[in-house]
């Protein structure tokens, strides 16, 4: 990897009912962010478990954004308040192991916030972008 | 029925005129509920205007993606019989006995034996005109009207065509026709149809301005329509997509639109009305245009009324001033004049300030009006069908979609100049009268749906086929889809990889289901747009071919990847490699998901007994299901109660007094009066919901709900409203109107404020009804006086459509319209000798302008309270305002994301009385598509507990919000109910043994997939940045 251009690797976690179609907003929109984001789409925002998101720190991944529904819209009602209980849980634990908790992020962006999903893609890149590679990876290539 | 003989039954078919979108829309609800259709359109193949558009407004989608899979649904649906091209040429019988006589010109080519391959064209040596593209591009005389045109089927022009005008030479294309498909001894046929009701969706024609002089249109060829400019900026188009002006292709970059040709306008085309949409495209045309230009654009609309009074139009309005720049000036060009020694046009016009101005475009777009185009009016002669002086169809603002024929429905232009929502609506609302006309006989001639036999494909290897799509240039255009295809090739389990221009269009669909033969393929994966939209055609693509339909996923490279990523070729292209490496990782380990039926409780419930509640009560009970109707006050009738006329000023009373008592008399409906919904469960087909009645519950079954809620009159804080008993609101107007009060009938002035509430940062939306109802009540206030002064001061005067005649009316008859500025308003005092004063600075004059009113009226906004009990209940959203949030503003206007649930009137977003009434019958349409079904289909992407590795720990059970996982105590498992579970999969990311699969995503296909997501990528990256 060259040393002055790194290229963060970010996974999304998007639920299909909010964040996925804010997405597709956005496409359609063609509101312009940058292409280090690669997506997998999941029902609800609640199906994503801690495991999932080790799991992509371990394989190597700089960041982790998570989108749901507004607290209040989500399509199975409560759903994302499990997001949160994990979200807060696993950045304690990535705290409590020296890894920087703000890898992982969790934004609610609803099926008519385009702008907001351009938005929060280009600033979760531009901050891992800053933070630099992830010391787990870098422990890995080491 | 009254009409009908006794004993016959009815026919139990309906034929619907017109193949574009308002058609189509009439045609599936029909078909899907149980009734057989012939479409018959005059084209050689549907889609109708809608097909030729680039984007729509207000949610910029791609015109065609959203109309593609509708046709594609309407050509294969199994009762819809398409006839294309064809004309009605006569009709006799009588509702629900019809025989129609339909002609079908001859096409020349054997339907059956083209496959579409297009040699016939290529080596067809005549060209011609392509009016498809508007005359911009040319087409062979053997041609397809399209590209995805359904039927996907070639013609031959005979009008063009040498074999016909030369007399027996050239046949060209009967010599190289692989299939021996041309056929010249065709002749044209006629045949007799019987059908119960006819629905008519003929649509309109664009207005040809070749009649303004001083335009031009026909002598510069940089003059162009709006029509010609949705081509020129379409992938699809003469220029594919490149923004560029016909006389030398040169990039413009400054564009001129000019609204009301064609419209508001007697001198040129005797046509008073508005067109009703035209400013709204005539700004998504600037902003597309903006979007589409390399170097910066100055686009200008030359307008007279702004007028995007539909729902999130005031916004895009506004975004498109504030934020993309377009400038609008309020004018109407005078005259187009050539710039010397270049091909630019010079645009004279007065300013506001009185200022006349020249200035010089590139290119200058006509926003041509709609009119009814001659073949339809002589249609509607052979119909023996009244026509109003416009030649729109005559009809009542209660009955808004019933010709002054029994049995023949209208919908979309025909009716009235309107837009694509109003047109889908009405579509549903005819399917709706015609359902309730023939409801003895649905299913008598309808085919039910036959099962695909499932292909065992448990003992094989998995085989995936991926198909890329080009999507025009909306795709290719940015994304090597070339090196995706190959790329996907080399992916482990990838037996076949193909390239489509559209994925989406009929014959792909056919492709797709020889591929999966031919090359025995047991998991397909379509790399083009979102799943949101898409992914149900595929799956039933795959079902045809004999898959389960789950063994199918998407990898969205359009609206994620090409559209998002635009200056980004090769990193767009490297991210679509990534996302199908992930799609095809994840359907190889995916199994067949089973479904299975639930039965159906055939009863609606509706909320909301107005005028729109009581609409959709009736036209579910008139189709023959029972309906529980909800109204929250001791009464039925709502605020239609209050109102005095409807626009075409019939008495609302009168009629609003019929369908209490048809509501109260009929017996399939129950109407519970001081209710509310307290709770609700279950889901489509199957609800159960709590009816709270003056302190006591009971609970309904019903298989669909109608929210019909209504909305409520902005009580202005402003304008001394409930300080002085001459100031009111428009109902309260209608009130004083209705008991001839001496504020009226004694007033010598009275002054009317527009946009009390409406248009402002609060509440960014226009109130739709409010400019109408002002003009309408000046006109009565003439009536009483016509030497009252009557002043109407407006911001912009949004008397849509054919309400336009009305302003008219209201400014000969000497009502005095007063333009002002928001940001400099009109004031209201009470003077001390106790006159109301109305001041406002008149733009025109410059100078302010003082009026002493003895009645004020205030057009205060259309609000909505409290809708978000409900929304939660039926967990269905609301917008920014508090209105109901439609499936899709364009295509799904009553319909929710959450099946089941429809929505009708103010709740919606505010609408005069004749459109809730189409929207209510139009929901009633859309409930009896699922309440005639006689079972659902549930299962698929559901939870499954693996009671092996279950501890009955029972963490699931508490965090599953359907209540739909119980612990067996004996078996010490937890254990899913699958008609409950909803499959949001919480309870598989909260089980610590992982023993909780959402089938469909699955933890194994999370893991894999972020495997692959991570895999390559560093790699692809650093290739890119040269590494």
């Amino acid at each position: 990897m060259s040393d002055q251009e790194f290229e963060p690797k970010i996974l999304g976690f998007f639920c299909n009912w909010c964040t996925y179609a804010g997405a597709d907003l956005a496409g359609v929109s063609r509101l312009q962010y940058p292409s280090n984001i690669r997506v997998i789409r999941v029902m609800c925002s609640g199906t994503v478990s801690p495991h999932h998101v080790l799991k992509a720190f371990q394989k190597g991944a700089d960041g982790v954004l998570i989108g749901g529904c507004h607290i209040g819209d989500c399509h199975y009602l409560r759903g994302n308040y499990m997001t949160i209980k994990r979200v807060r849980f696993l950045q304690d634990l990535l705290k409590f192991t020296g890894f920087e908790p703000g890898r992982l992020h969790l934004e609610w962006i609803s099926a008519a916030e385009g702008p907001k999903f351009a938005q929060t893609v280009r600033d979760f890149t531009e901050k891992i972008r800053k933070m630099g590679p992830a010391r787990l990876k870098s422990a890995r290539a080491a | 029925m009254k009409s009908q003989k006794q004993g016959t039954a009815p026919v139990g078919a309906v034929m619907v005129v017109g193949g574009g979108i308002a058609g189509v829309q009439a045609a599936l609800d029909l078909a899907d509920s149980g009734f057989y259709v012939y479409m018959v359109e005059k084209m050689p193949g549907i889609g109708g205007v809608m097909a030729q558009l680039d984007k729509t407004f207000p949610t910029n989608d791609c015109s065609m993606c959203i109309l593609s899979p509708k046709l594609v649904e309407c050509g294969r649906h199994l009762n819809i019989e398409i006839l294309a091209p064809a004309m009605v040429t006569g009709i006799s019988g009588e509702p629900g006995n019809f025989k129609v006589q339909v002609t079908q010109p001859a096409r020349y080519i054997d339907m059956s034996k083209c496959i579409a391959c297009g040699v016939c064209a290529q080596k067809c040596p005549k060209k011609v005109p392509d009016s498809f593209n508007q005359g911009l591009a040319k087409r062979k005389a053997a041609y397809v009207y399209y590209p995805q045109s359904v039927p996907l089927k070639y013609a031959i022009d005979a009008a063009e065509c040498l074999y016909f005008k030369k007399g027996g030479k050239c046949k060209a294309c009967e010599k190289f026709c692989p299939t021996g498909a041309v056929d010249f001894d065709q002749t044209d046929k006629s045949q007799e149809i019987s059908v119960g009701a006819v629905i008519l969706a003929p649509g309109f024609k664009p207005y040809d301005p070749s009649r303004y002089g001083a335009y031009h249109y026909a002598a510069y060829p940089n003059v162009v329509t709006s029509m010609e400019f949705e081509r020129i900026l379409s992938a699809s188009g003469p220029f594919q997509g490149h923004l560029v002006r016909p006389s030398d292709h040169k990039e413009p970059s400054k564009i001129a639109w000019l609204q009301c040709v064609g419209s508001r306008d007697q001198n040129h085309c005797d046509h008073s009305y508005c067109s009703g949409v035209c400013c709204m495209y005539a700004i998504k045309e600037a902003v597309i245009a903006k979007e589409h230009s390399k170097a910066p654009l100055d686009a200008a609309i030359f307008f007279m009324d702004m007028r995007t009074h539909g729902k999130d139009f005031e916004k895009y309005y506004w975004r498109a001033e504030e934020e993309q720049g377009v400038r609008f000036i309020r004018s109407r060009v005078h005259s187009i004049d050539p710039v010397p020694g270049s091909d630019d046009l010079a645009l004279r016009y007065l300013r506001e300030d009185g200022a006349l101005v020249t200035e010089v475009f590139d290119l200058v777009v006509l926003s041509v009006g709609l009119e009814v185009a001659p073949d339809v009016v002589e249609l509607a002669q052979t119909l023996g069908l009244e026509l109003d002086a416009s030649q729109f169809t005559q009809t009542s603002s209660f009955a808004p979609v019933a010709t002054s024929r029994p049995g023949i429905y209208v919908c979309g232009a025909f009716q009235g100049p309107k837009d694509i929502p109003q047109s889908v609506m009405e579509a549903s609302a005819s399917a709706s009268a015609a359902g309730e006309l023939l409801s003895a006989a649905r299913f008598s001639l309808a085919k039910k749906k036959p099962e695909y036999p499932e292909r065992d494909i448990s003992q094989e290897a998995p085989r995936t086929g991926v198909f890329v799509c080009h999507c025009g240039i909306n795709i290719a255009g940015v994304i090597d889809v070339e090196a995706v295809r190959d790329y996907a090739a080399t992916l482990p389990t990838v037996e076949y990889v193909e390239n489509n221009l559209f994925t989406c269009s009929q014959d792909t669909q056919e492709i797709i289901k020889e591929r999966i033969k031919e090359h025995n393929l047991n998991r397909i994966v379509v790399a083009s747009c979102t799943p949101k939209t898409h992914e149900p055609l595929f799956q039933e693509t795959i079902k045809e071919a004999g898959l389960n339909k789950f063994l199918f996923e998407l990898a969205n490279i359009r609206d994620q990847g090409s559209w998002v990523h635009m200056h980004e070729p090769e990193r767009a292209t490297r991210r679509a490699k990534d996302q199908v490496r992930m799609a095809v990782a994840k359907v190889s380990l995916q199994q067949p998901l089973k479904e299975f039926e639930l039965p159906i409780t055939k009863a609606g419930l509706v909320i909301g007994g107005g005028a729109a509640g009581m609409e959709a009560a009736l036209g579910l009970a008139g189709q023959g299901f029972k309906v529980h109707l909800l109204e929250k006050k001791e009464v039925l009738g709502g605020h239609a109660r209050k109102l005095l006329n409807a626009w075409t000023g019939e008495p609302v009373l009168p009629y609003l007094e019929g369908i209490v008592q048809q509501v109260n008399d009929h017996p399939l409906i129950d109407v519970h009066l001081n209710s509310e919904v307290t709770a609700v469960t279950g889901f489509v087909g199957n609800f159960v919901s709590t009816i709270a009645t003056g302190g006591k519950e009971i609970d309904v079954q019903h298989g669909a709900a109608i929210i019909a809620s209504g909305g409520h009159s902005y009580k202005p804080q402003e304008y001394l409203y409930g300080q002085d008993e001459r100031v009111l609101l428009s109902l309260e107007m209608d009130q004083a109107l209705k008991e001839k009060s001496a504020l009226v009938t004694g007033a010598k002035s009275a002054v009317f404020i527009q946009c009390v509430g409406s248009r402002i940062p609060e509440r960014p939306y226009c109130s739709r009804v409010c400019c109408t109802h002002s003009v309408e009540n000046a006109l009565h206030l003439k009536e009483i006086n016509p030497d009252m002064e009557v002043f109407i001061l407006y911001r912009d005067l949004r008397t849509y459509a054919l309400r336009e005649n009305l302003y008219k009316e209201a400014r000969e008859k000497g009502v005095i319209f007063v333009r002002f500025d928001p940001e400099n308003g009109p004031q209201v005092a009470k003077l001390a000798d106790g006159r109301l004063q109305v001041t406002v600075p008149d733009p025109i004059l410059g100078l302010p302008l003082t009026l002493t009113p003895d009645v004020l009226s205030l057009a205060s906004a259309i609000v909505v309270q409290g809708q978000e009990k409900l929304a939660q209940m039926f967990k269905v959203p609301l917008n920014n305002e508090g209105f109901f949030l439609e499936a899709h503003m364009k295509l799904r206007p009553v319909d929710f994301a959450t099946e089941g649930v429809f929505v009708a009137g103010l709740a919606h977003y505010p609408k005069p009385i004749d459109e809730a009434i189409a929207q209510a019958k139009a929901a009633a349409a859309r409930a009896a598509v699922v309440l005639s079904q006689d079972s659902i289909h549930a299962g698929g992407v559901v939870a499954q507990i693996d009671p092996e590795k279950c501890v009955g720990c029972q963490a699931c059970v508490g965090v599953c919000p359907f209540g739909a996982i119980d612990y067996n105590a004996r078996e010490d498992v937890c254990e899913v109910n699958q008609a409950l579970c909803k499959g949001c999969g919480t309870c598989a990311a909260n089980c610590p043994s992982e023993c909780i699969t959402l089938l469909g995503f699955s933890h194994k296909q999370i893991y894999t997939q972020i495997d692959e997501a991570l895999k390559e990528l560093s790699f692809s990256l650093d290739e890119a940045a040269g590494g």
